[in-house]
């Protein structure tokens, strides 16, 4: 029987950062906690955050579930993680740098070629390009799991556009209106400051042939992406202006916006849409949610996009395992958090591992997300086993394989009052001028019992997640 | 070999568009085997854009023209000083490394004929040799008919119905070679083919990679290796991503194309 790391009580005593909650759960009784849940929803409800779910049918806009209960890390096992979370978004950026230009890590044999050259990620139209300073990923979210007091895994890295964080800003919102009397009686750093670094980390970016103060604009697909409402809602915040792609235009050498007061040229591009659709004159011709010119204009350094288009290579799960060597490689460091141990199903040794042990194993695509298509063998049914034996067979390179890890559980708010469940966390990594992480991130929980999938897609929830101020 | 190229591309609109962008690889390539002596690229009331050299070594040109517009007119008109280099691309600077060129695409996806063709390089002692053996085998599977083919038949089509033209040689060749583990791309330029104006000038050959030597082209079109007569512009995965221009418009009905290439010996 597994034994899971229990973030609140550990021995029978409650642990150093859940303190400041011990009383306020004993002190709540269920009329209390079932009143402030309605409430809780009833506000997610209304400001709109929804999250519709890809292929589950059912209703697009449903809310994710809010759990009241807080995650909670101290400031010291807070600043171990941060530094662990900036070396790796040093370390991706340094590799995605060097992957478009001289290929050094490549040469130096670290890396299969093949892995990195024939990945669909990789983008040949930016080849010889390096970003305005240096940058690839300007927000990296980095998934990281924990088994133990001191033990910290990352899942796996978000390069591109990694969403979630309207959830860690609401989250906090909503506990600071509910529960004002816990952010006195702790003290919590604030994440507040998100949107504000988000909009200086991006105006650091902007092109060497911007001379004023840069425009910024997030570039979205439309409202009927399932992130529509976290474009919206970071624009806002920003103060920036959401747009479309038919919204801006190419003209000479730069990029316009179609205001009401005439064109207004833009310098730097939050791009929430994927590689493919951004160009249709330098990457899927039939896109009609990109900008005609755009990616010339970029690489003539008329514009900054962000994430810049390429950086998809560094966040493949096969390209995952070599993570560690890019931090000795490039910064010449131990990597302060550790990978999960990660079979490529496109070596045959680990081919056969993988397939002898299929039930004890997680089992992913190497390009899915969203825990689709992917295999819990400890929770999975024999025949959904040999199913997935016969898609592995099919196709190898396509699956990598993980043990299943002890994810640690904090106390969740369940029917029958208060149980472990079972948390991963994502923290927004911004890289600009300067490298910064807001003290956060957003907490996932799985809340059927034993579950460890915590994707939103499949009965996942969230949790405002609190880092204590020394 | 002295090259004169003069090369128009007009487009004509039903109704005028609000506006055209395009993205251009119309400038001859950077290498021993071709010097330029005047280049010149015009788009009748165009704006230049943004313009960089990429990682393969291409000079892209980014244009856009205001609308309302009903006709828009490229031109490229120059002299190149050409020099045989039996189809080897010496002193090409480029930063791409030839392992990006392993991938295939939509176009260039090798089915199991072009995998069997493919066995003419893995099977042979020498890599050239079966480059040769590989070229001269794709120019017999696929005989030259002009209209045989349109712009998104695939390598595979191609040699399944045994006609193409210069596009399908050059995919069917890469697809092959790619198979067989050799890094390929489909290159675009110009052809000076006997005298006068015409349509095969604007051409289109491979280049595959073979370590020791480098880049090297086969026009399988023509059953020979790029020699003076050719003029190198750019080159991408396929015929897509190297083509010479690429564009849109906005709004606006159906659009006409029509191209004149006339590329002539200079009397020395």
């Amino acid at each position: 029987m597994t034994t899971y790391f229990n973030e609140m009580f550990q021995d029978g005593r409650v642990r150093a950062p859940y303190a400041g909650l011990e009383g306020w759960t004993n002190d709540m009784p269920a009329d209390r906690r079932l009143a402030k849940q309605a409430e809780a929803e009833a506000l997610f409800r209304r400001i709109g955050i929804t999250f519709a779910v890809y292929g589950e049918g059912g209703d697009p806009d449903r809310l994710i579930p809010f759990d009241m209960f807080p995650r909670v890390f101290t400031g010291a096992e807070w600043a171990r993680l941060e530094k662990g979370i900036k070396q790796r978004a040093r370390a991706l950026n340094a590799f995605l740098v060097d992957v478009y230009g001289r290929g050094e890590i490549v040469r130096a044999g670290l890396i299969p070629a093949r892995l990195v050259y024939q990945n669909e990620a990789y983008e040949q139209a930016v080849s010889g390009f390096t970003p305005p300073k240096g940058v690839y990923s300007h927000i990296v979210g980095v998934d990281i799991v924990r088994t133990g007091p001191t033990d910290f895994y990352v899942l796996e890295d978000n390069c591109r556009t990694p969403s979630g964080v309207s959830y860690m800003l609401e989250s906090r919102e909503m506990m600071m209106r509910m529960f004002p009397d816990l952010f006195r009686e702790n003290r919590i750093e604030p994440v507040d400051n998100y949107p504000e670094k988000l909009r200086r980390t991006l105006a650091s970016v902007a092109p060497l042939k911007c001379e004023k103060d840069p425009t910024v604009v997030i570039l979205t697909p439309g409202h009927f992406n399932s992130a529509y409402y976290e474009h919206s809602f970071l624009a806002d915040l920003m103060g920036v202006e959401l747009v479309e792609g038919q919204d801006l235009f190419v003209d000479g050498a730069f990029v316009y916006m179609r205001t009401t007061q005439g064109p207004k040229r833009v310098d730097v591009i939050y791009r929430r849409i994927d590689d493919a659709f951004i160009d249709p004159l330098c990457f899927r011709p039939d896109s009609m949610l990109g900008v005609p010119g755009l990616m010339d204009v970029y690489r003539s350094g008329g514009v900054s996009i962000c994430s810049a288009p390429g950086a998809g290579v560094a966040d493949d799960k096969a390209v995952y395992t070599y993570v560690p060597e890019m931090v000795r490689f490039y910064l010449g460091e131990e990597p302060i958090l550790k990978n999960v141990p990660t079979w490529k199903c496109a070596q045959n040794d680990d081919l056969k591992y993988v397939t002898e042990n299929l039930a004890e194993l997680v089992v992913k695509e190497v390009h899915g997300s969203g825990g689709y298509g992917m295999l819990v063998g400890p929770k999975s049914t024999k025949a959904e086993i040999e199913e997935f034996r016969a898609r592995i067979m099919a196709d190898p390179s396509n699956y990598i394989a993980q043990p299943t890890l002890a994810l640690s559980t904090t106390p969740t708010f369940v029917e029958e009052g208060i149980a472990p469940r079972h948390v991963d966390l994502r923290p927004y990594c911004l890289v600009g001028e300067r490298i910064e992480l807001v003290p956060g991130g957003l907490t996932r929980v799985a809340l059927r019992e034993g579950s460890l999938v915590v994707n939103s897609s499949q009965g996942g929830g969230v949790k405002d997640t609190w880092v204590l101020a020394e | 070999m002295l090259l004169t190229v003069d090369h128009v591309t007009r487009y004509r609109y039903d109704h005028p568009v609000r506006g055209v962008v395009q993205s251009h690889r119309l400038m001859p390539s950077r290498f021993d085997g071709q010097k330029v002596i005047d280049w010149q690229v015009t788009v009748a009331g165009g704006v230049a854009g943004g313009a960089f050299r990429d990682g393969a070594g291409d000079w892209v040109q980014g244009w856009t023209v205001a609308g309302p517009v009903s006709e828009i007119e490229v031109r490229v008109t120059g002299t190149v000083e050409t020099t045989d280099l039996a189809g080897v691309l010496k002193g090409h600077r480029e930063t791409a490394p030839p392992e990006a060129y392993l991938r295939a695409t939509a176009a260039t996806e090798a089915d199991a004929a072009l995998v069997e063709l493919s066995e003419l390089v893995t099977g042979a002692e020498n890599v050239l040799a079966g480059c040769h053996a590989l070229a001269a085998a794709i120019s017999e599977a696929i005989a030259y008919v002009p209209g045989s083919t349109t712009a998104d038949t695939t390598a595979a089509q191609a040699l399944a119905q045994g006609e193409g033209v210069c596009q399908d040689h050059a995919h069917a060749l890469i697809a092959a070679a790619r198979a067989a583990g050799l890094p390929a791309r489909y290159v675009s330029g110009y052809l000076q083919a006997g005298t006068g104006v015409s349509d095969e000038a604007a051409h289109a050959w491979a280049e595959l990679y073979v370590a020791g030597i480098g880049w090297i082209g086969f026009d399988p079109a023509n059953r020979c290796c790029p020699d003076a007569r050719y003029i190198r512009l750019g080159s991408g995965l396929d015929a897509e991503t190297a083509a010479p221009i690429r564009g849109t418009s906005r709004g606006g009905g159906a659009e006409s194309l029509a191209v004149t290439v006339a590329v002539q010996m200079q009397e020395q």
